[in-house]
């Protein structure tokens, strides 16, 4: 299965103009913030227009707040279908968390309590989000420096959520290690609890060490456990579209894609192993 | 804890630090939501100064920095884009700065180049209509993101100065205010500084009005050799500026 692997990077401003010259950038697809192109009109959305003429895109969400208690907005769905019928993406996702209460929007992703309660919030926000869509949405693992009381583990919460909705993965490779070591469960016992074959996409990033906790920063290659942690994702999932996440301390193209080529070679190994 | 309560309970303590707040997490909790309130506070920060570099460079860091943490501080943000969280910081300016409108000026023209530039697209009107245009019933239809707003002080050639990274003039009040136009043309926010009978010829257009009833209050103001010509000056000015979208009857 690894050779239908696909292999992505997020685009960034700094970026466009790599991926607007003439010679094309080698990747399978790339992946934007959808809230940066829900928009009327304007450059960003004319740079988005011809990228999508080139690759398929992505659109990965930071505000749907699909764990909100009291529902999801209607008028950003709205706007997110708007861009969805333009874009026509591969996957559209956003986080398992939350950031709207009522009127505050903290414009972070916060953690949940994983809870029957909450799994009946989610649950609920997720079919109306799928209804409105018109479309299966992935949803993505997040990094969480907060843990709550709770009744089933985070990967029991994704097993459960999905099997409730039919909406699909989006494995964060570097948020399954920043949760397990701020949290201190096993990270190999998480991957072996998700329902791989829910596993669309895969992203990778980098983290960063705070004080007492590890902050998944996005300003830092891929660190080697996380690659480890790949591989061993990569050997349960089917074909996913795996892509790195850059976001702070932006470099050159070519240092992201010689990054990316790790990722091939490390969903190469199992296919050579299967040989 | 119910799931509604624990949100707003992390709402109230990502805006107020409560500590009362932060123990219903109990103690365990506390590095972590050091990590949230510092991410909270830092992605406003520099969301503000993303949205508002020039006004920075024209307040100085120390006093920028100092507005943009009573912002975060008063004025949770709302909207789902991040984008939309430097909207009212001109107000935030003026009642930090009263004495000096040139900042909230400042601040609102960045602000309104910022939203033209994400604002609705437009055809571009071509000039090769316009000899079969009735002019006399003509409606000029300006682009979408056209907004005219009103200074005090004379913060167009300071914010041009500062855009090209040339030694801004000393600000002053200008004797009476000024009309500022903002609208984009192609991909690019413009702005420029209209006069009283420019902007008025604006106004009415927008309001409706058309391009001959335009042109008969100059000719009463101005008389019949001056009045068109003040008005094709008009015309040509937005033509060549990419202000209007359309002329129609």
């Amino acid at each position: 299965m690894a050779d239908m692997n696909r292999f992505g990077l997020g685009l960034r401003k700094p970026h466009y103009r790599d991926f607007l010259d003439d010679a094309p950038v080698a990747v399978d697809f790339v992946e934007v913030i959808s809230e940066n192109f829900m928009i009327e009109g304007g450059r960003p959305l004319d740079v988005l227009r011809r990228v999508r003429e080139r690759h398929p895109v992505a659109l990965h969400g930071v505000s749907l707040s699909v764990g909100s208690a009291d529902g999801v907005s209607d008028d950003y769905l709205h706007r997110l279908r708007r861009l969805c019928d333009a874009v026509e993406p591969m996957f559209v996702s956003d986080h398992l968390s939350w950031s709207r209460i009522g009127a505050f929007n903290s414009h972070d992703l916060l953690p949940l309590p994983y809870t029957r309660e909450a799994l009946d919030v989610i649950c609920a926000n997720i079919a109306r989000a799928q209804d409105t869509l018109g479309r299966t949405m992935l949803f993505e693992n997040p990094s969480s420096y907060v843990s709550f009381a709770g009744e089933m583990t985070e990967w029991e919460f994704l097993g459960t959520m999905c099997a409730r909705t039919g909406c699909e993965l989006l494995l964060d490779v570097n948020n399954v290690f920043v949760s397990a070591s701020n949290h201190g469960f096993d990270p190999m016992a998480y991957l072996a609890g998700i329902p791989a074959d829910r596993v669309r996409q895969i992203h990778l990033a980098g983290h960063s060490q705070g004080r007492e906790k590890l902050i998944d920063t996005h300003d830092k290659p891929v660190a080697a456990p996380v690659w480890s942690l790949l591989a061993t994702a990569l050997q349960r999932v089917g074909s996913v579209a795996i892509m790195i996440e850059r976001d702070d301390d932006i470099p050159p193209l070519g240092e992201l894609l010689a990054e990316l080529d790790t990722a091939r070679d490390i969903a190469a190994a199992p296919a050579r192993r299967a040989a | 804890m119910r799931l509604l309560t624990l949100q707003r309970n992390f709402g109230t303590w990502l805006t107020t630090e409560s500590a009362g707040i932060a123990a219903r997490f109990g103690e365990e909790a506390r590095p972590g939501l050091a990590v949230y309130l510092n991410n909270y506070r830092s992605q406003l920060l520099s969301c503000l100064s993303t949205s508002f570099p020039v006004t920075r460079a024209w307040m100085g860091d120390t006093a920028f920095l100092a507005a943009a943490a009573t912002h975060i501080e008063r004025v949770p943000p709302h909207s789902w884009t991040l984008d939309a969280y430097g909207h009212d910081f001109p107000e935030t300016l003026r009642a930090l700065h009263p004495e000096d409108p040139d900042f909230t000026e400042m601040a609102a023209l960045e602000r309104d180049l910022g939203e033209a530039f994400v604002g609705a697209d437009s055809a571009r009107f071509d000039p090769a209509a316009l000899g079969d245009i009735d002019w006399d019933r003509a409606l000029i239809h300006f682009v979408p993101t056209l907004r005219l707003s009103s200074v005090t002080t004379n913060v167009v050639p300071i914010w041009s100065a500062i855009d090209a990274l040339e030694t801004p003039p000393a600000v002053v009040r200008l004797p009476e205010p000024e009309t500022v136009a903002i609208w984009r043309a192609e991909f690019a926010s413009r702005l420029r500084a209209l006069t009283a009978e420019e902007a008025t010829a604006v106004d009415e257009l927008r309001e409706g009005q058309t391009f001959g009833a335009v042109c008969a209050a100059l000719v009463e103001r101005h008389g019949e050799e001056q009045g068109p010509a003040i008005a094709g000056a008009f015309l040509g000015r937005w033509l060549s500026d990419q202000m209007v979208a359309r002329i129609g009857a």
